[in-house]
């Protein structure tokens, strides 16, 4: 299986898909000419010309909302925000039209659409460029939520986003367009709603998506020297949650850590937790442990920003207090 | 409106169609107005009153097929496109049988079947989606357009001012019609904005702007008919300012203590239905007899409706759970089929994606490659 | 229908119990587990919980009244429930005077009292959902397992720690009260009791003794012990910056020449012997109202320190009258040491259902008679008083000489 780098297997995808469906096209700022803030989109004007490769100005409620219209009359529009932070401006879009078409019209009217781009910190980028806003989005009916941590679910996951027949958001990021993966060729669709065991395990569960993915992984490592078998489950899909995953994992390791790079307050992993002490209390040896951004605004200083940050050593002392080792 | 030297250019059949339009919307705010004090209706209703000719002046004008969609004074444009009253009145009521199921209400009037894409609740949001379609029409290179209302206060928000750019210099074929009634709720436009002509912003975009009496359906009309076949001939989006007025509070709930008895009363005498009659009348277009008749048939066709609302059941409790996500293969509700048993016909379908050619060049290469070299770069 | 909170019956020999504060107000809504007023005791002063949910609807015993244990001293009604009068107070047992001790309260509302979880002296037992499960399914007493999660929380390894040891299921509850053990944080390796019956022998023993000396017929050995060697001990310790008194060397060697000497570590129950398994010893600490007897549990196992420790701990929260019921109750023998006040020698009464206590004096420098010669020695005077119903003059005798041996050369107590 070939290697390809995360944001490489983001073009495959959108290739593929503008190949297969003549319906799709992608719009953003420097998604044309300039072949992509991040180079998701490069090759790609070439390839597909200036009505399908849409170079916008940077009007994130407009051409936001000029793709939800587009959606509305049969295209299948991919808009890519340069960063969720951005996409701020285009939540009333996203939020009261994509979201909200199909019921306010009764049934009338789809919203096949993706939003995607990266979230989460960058890297040394200060508050306004450094926030994991996906728990925003999974809060609303009408929008499934996506945020894969490899480069063969960023390719399969695009996929199935764009064949969806509804608003799906997805969050990639800024640090891991570079990482590396294998990568399946040709028709590799990750279907959207299933969480995926990364690492099996029998001690405890830890949770997580996105970046976070490798600092758990990473975490794992090292707990595994110290004889503890961690189970990593990426939840791939943030709305809707893969209930039934979670349950499972759960219910073996009997323990649950949840990794989540934004805040704590209204974050997904309390959604998370919630579904583990309603549906799985009595198979709980300890309460639900969470790993979370700091309750602050992200900083430049190198090490404030790192230690806003969930990492590693953080994880396997959420894990160690779970199963009530020392040294937590 | 002065009888013209010349014979009218318009037919007695088209005269007579505004009419009895401009006839229905009146009729249907005034027993929607009747029945939310009755508590049939509730929440926000916003009614048409005073504003008819700005909606079925555009609608004669353009195609079945064109677009449309609006702000959440939306009960006139609907109704004037032929969606069925009862279903409209149905939906202001809650009621299972409307055109949303009743999860809409009255500013959410969708009627996919007569190309009207919509009533939207937060001002300006709109206003990208028209660009959107219009978008979608050009990309399929189809030869229609879209007509989009809002009203003067959306004009001050951020979504017209990045659509119109964004429209204006990828020439979509869209119509903008601002329904300028002088108040954004109960502030007149003229306190909130240091340019009250909103035409005059389509200047910035390099856009078609220009103002119109939109208490004179004819006017509208022309209008409305100049300006989609100037979109369906590529040059680009149109911005037309009706000046218009409504002649009730903002919503039901509004007092409108805002505005002076007078003004009302001295804007009613630009009534737009009688002017259209009495021009009718005054070019042999139409008799007495005729608008009589109308009236009487609409009077009974807006009875019916509220009859037909108020004997609908309520939306069961099973319909919760449906359209927030579009499950795989399940089909759009096609609401006359559903409720009626119609056959719907004229729902909108388009080319697949394997059958869709794109021939849109959006930005030419000779173009950009032109813009690079007068900059003095090679790519 | 409003149901009666009952006076609880919180330790063995409590009779009666003063309220000292209601922490609930007529009208308050009370969830199960709440507090709802501060008792005191002839012991401690301790807190009345809810067993149900509801709201307070009546207060019968006020604040500085007592009442006797069983009798109904407010009512709930119950959540959800009418708020249904309580019974006229004419209904109810009138609350009665500190002084006025009345006859216990009928079996029945004893027993009542004594089955709700507090009450029986158990504690809440703290323990993930999942521990909680296993125990369950596999029939175990969570109460018998001691938690190593944080506060004591039973968690999943400690279920399956004493599954593979073997831990049982909980027994039926003995039908005497007195027999009931208190569950405490160090009762999972503590060996069961026993009981066995009163033979024939010991039961013409233990009539005629009665009817010499009625009540628990007591009998006394003394001897006098050489205290340099534990006295060492001490200043040992002390060298090493740790707070050891001779006392708790005589709490140890007390724990272990009873651990040595089984025989010694019995209770009379109606007809039965009980054959204690674990080794439990009471130290008595003298408060300003009176005197109470805390217990130091599995003393035989604890090393100097942690008994000095634990002694220290329990009298400091003896003073504050803050004992908990299962730790001043149950116990093998008591210590009981007036050396501090220069009491050369007594004699002590047994605390029952032990059967037996320790009296011990001041240590004084003595002369004595050593290989012919007079020598100074440390010398400590200890009278032990046994309950002759179960306990013959040879055992006591025995014993305490083993326990002179483990003082007299205390690293004895090592082996």
């Amino acid at each position: 299986m070939p290697e390809l780098m995360y944001r490489e297997a983001l073009n495959q995808a959108l290739a593929e898909e503008m190949e297969r469906d003549a319906n799709v096209f992608l719009i953003g700022e420097e998604v044309g000419r300039y072949n992509g803030a991040f180079k998701v989109s490069q090759g790609l004007l070439d390839k597909f010309g200036s009505a399908r490769i849409i170079d916008a100005p940077i009007s994130e409620l407009g051409f936001g909302g000029m793709s939800v219209g587009a959606a509305m009359v049969g295209l299948r529009p991919v808009v890519e925000m340069m960063t969720w932070n951005f996409a701020i401006l285009a939540m009333d879009q996203i939020v009261n039209n994509a979201a909200k078409l199909r019921h306010m019209s009764g049934g009338q009217l789809r919203c096949p659409i993706v939003f995607r781009g990266p979230g989460g910190a960058g890297g040394r980028l200060s508050s306004q460029h450094s926030q994991a806003l996906e728990s925003n989005y999974a809060h609303f009916p009408g929008l499934k939520v996506i945020a894969p941590a490899t480069p063969a679910d960023a390719k399969g996951m695009l996929k199935a986003a764009i064949r969806d027949e509804n608003p799906v958001i997805m969050f990639e990021g800024e640090r891991l367009y570079a990482l590396k993966g294998e990568v399946p060729e040709g028709e590799h669709v990750v279907p959207l709603g299933k969480a995926d065991v990364k690492r099996e395990g029998t001690d405890v569960t830890v949770i997580t998506w996105s970046r976070m993915y490798y600092f758990c992984m990473q975490a794992a490592e090292e707990l595994a020297k110290e004889g503890i078998s961690v189970e990593v489950l990426d939840l791939r899909t943030l709305r809707p949650l893969d209930e039934e995953a979670i349950l499972a994992s759960v219910r073996k390791t009997n323990r649950a850590v949840i990794v989540e790079e934004g805040w704590a307050l209204a974050g997904i992993g309390a959604s998370v937790v919630d579904i583990i002490q309603s549906k799985a209390f009595d198979e709980l040896d300890a309460p639900v442990e969470r790993v979370t951004g700091l309750d602050v605004n992200m900083s430049y200083a190198a090490n404030l920003e790192n230690a806003t940050q969930p990492d590693a050593p953080k994880i396997i002392a959420a894990v160690k207090k779970v199963l009530y080792r020392q040294g937590a | 409106m002065e009888a013209p030297a010349v014979a009218s250019p318009y037919s007695k059949d088209l005269l007579l169609t505004m009419y009895r339009k401009m006839y229905l919307i009146r009729r249907f705010e005034e027993r929607a107005g009747q029945q939310y004090t009755l508590g049939k209706i509730a929440g926000f209703c916003h009614l048409y009153i005073g504003q008819e000719a700005v909606a079925v002046g555009p609608i004669e004008a353009i195609r079945k097929e064109d677009y449309m969609l609006s702000a959440y004074r939306d009960h006139g444009q609907p109704l004037a496109r032929g969606s069925d009253a009862g279903m409209v009145m149905a939906e202001l009521f809650g009621r299972g049988t409307g055109y949303s199921k009743g999860k809409g209400g009255s500013m959410h009037i969708f009627d996919i079947e007569h190309q009207f894409y919509g009533g939207y609740g937060i001002v300006g949001g709109q206003i990208p989606l028209a660009a959107g379609m219009a978008f979608a029409s050009r990309y399929r290179n189809e030869d229609r357009v879209t007509v989009c209302y809002f009203g003067d206060a959306a004009a001050n928000q951020g979504a017209l001012h990045e659509t119109f750019n964004m429209a204006s210099k990828w020439k979509l074929p869209v119509i903008y019609i601002c329904e300028n009634n002088r108040y954004g709720m109960g502030t007149a436009i003229s306190r909130t904005s240091a340019v009250p002509e909103i035409y005059k912003r389509a200047a910035a975009y390099d856009m078609r702007g220009e103002p119109v009496d939109g208490m004179d359906v004819l006017k509208m009309y022309e209008a409305v008919k100049d300006a989609a076949a100037w979109c369906r001939a590529g040059k680009g989006p149109v911005l037309l300012e009706a000046n218009t007025y409504r002649f009730r509070g903002h919503s039901m709930a509004d007092p409108a203590t805002y505005r002076s008895k007078q003004e009302v009363e001295e804007e009613r005498k630009g009534d737009p239905i009688p002017k259209l009659r009495d021009y009718a009348i005054k070019n042999g277009l139409g008799a007495d007899a005729d608008f009589e008749r109308i009236e009487e048939e609409v009077k009974a066709q807006v009875d019916a409706a509220v009859k037909f609302a108020d004997e609908s059941p309520e939306p069961s409790l099973e319909e919760l759970w449906r359209d927030t996500i579009v499950e795989p293969g399940e089909p759009d509700v096609r609401p006359r089929e559903r409720v009626l048993g119609t056959k719907v016909t004229n729902w909108p379908s388009y080319p697949s994606g394997q059958e869709l050619k794109v021939t849109w060049d959006l930005e030419p290469r000779e173009q950009a490659e032109l813009a690079d070299k007068k900059a003095g770069l090679t790519r | 229908m409003a149901t009666p909170i009952q006076m609880p019956s919180l330790s063995p020999t409590m009779t009666e119990g003063k309220i000292v504060k209601w922490l609930k107000k007529v009208g308050d809504k009370v969830t199960s587990g709440e507090a709802l007023a501060e008792l005191e005791t002839d012991k401690s002063n301790l807190e009345i919980e809810a067993y149900d949910d509801g709201t307070l609807a009546e207060i019968v015993v006020g604040e500085n009244q007592s009442a006797p244990v069983g009798s109904p001293i407010a009512y709930l009604t119950p959540k959800g429930g009418k708020a249904a009068a309580a019974p006229t107070p004419a209904a109810a047992p009138k609350p009665v005077e500190a002084a006025a001790p009345k006859p216990p309260a009928p079996a029945a509302q004893a027993t009542s009292a004594a089955s709700a979880p507090v009450a029986s002296g158990g504690r809440r037992v703290r323990a993930s959902p999942l521990a909680k499960k296993i125990a369950k399914d596999r029939g175990l007493d969570i109460a018998q397992v001691q938690g190593s999660g944080p506060s004591g929380r039973v968690v999943k390894r400690d279920i399956e720690e004493a599954l593979a040891r073997g831990v049982k299921a909980p027994a039926a509850a003995p039908s005497a009260p007195v027999a009931r053990k208190a569950p405490t944080a160090a009762t999972v390796a503590r060996p069961e009791a026993r009981s066995e019956p009163l033979s024939s022998m010991r039961k013409v023993i233990a009539q005629r003794m009665t009817e010499v000396k009625p009540g628990v017929p007591h009998f006394y050995l003394t001897l006098e012990v050489e205290m340099d060697a534990a006295v060492k001990v001490r200043e040992e310790a002390k060298a090493m910056e740790l707070k050891v008194s001779v006392n708790d060397l005589i709490v140890k060697a007390v724990a272990m020449a009873v651990r040595r000497y089984p025989k010694i570590n019995v209770s009379l129950q109606g007809d039965q012997v009980v054959h204690h398994g674990s080794v439990d010893v009471g130290i008595a600490v003298a408060l300003e109202q009176g005197l109470i007897t805390p217990v130091i549990r599995d003393a035989d196992t604890k090393g100097l320190q942690a008994i000095s420790t634990e002694v220290r701990e329990l009298a400091e929260r003896a003073r504050k009258r803050a004992l908990k019921p299962e730790e001043y109750t149950g116990g093998s023998i008591t210590v009981s040491n007036l050396g501090m006040y220069g009491i050369d020698q007594f004699v002590a009464i047994i605390n029952p259902p032990q059967a037996s206590i320790l009296a011990v004096g001041a240590v004084a420098d003595k002369v004595v008679a050593r290989d012919g010669q007079m020598v100074i020695r440390k010398m400590m005077t200890a009278t032990l008083s046994c309950d002759h119903r179960i306990i013959d003059g040879a055992i006591g005798a025995e014993f305490l000489r083993e326990l002179r041996g483990l003082l007299e050369h205390p690293t004895r107590l090592l082996f």
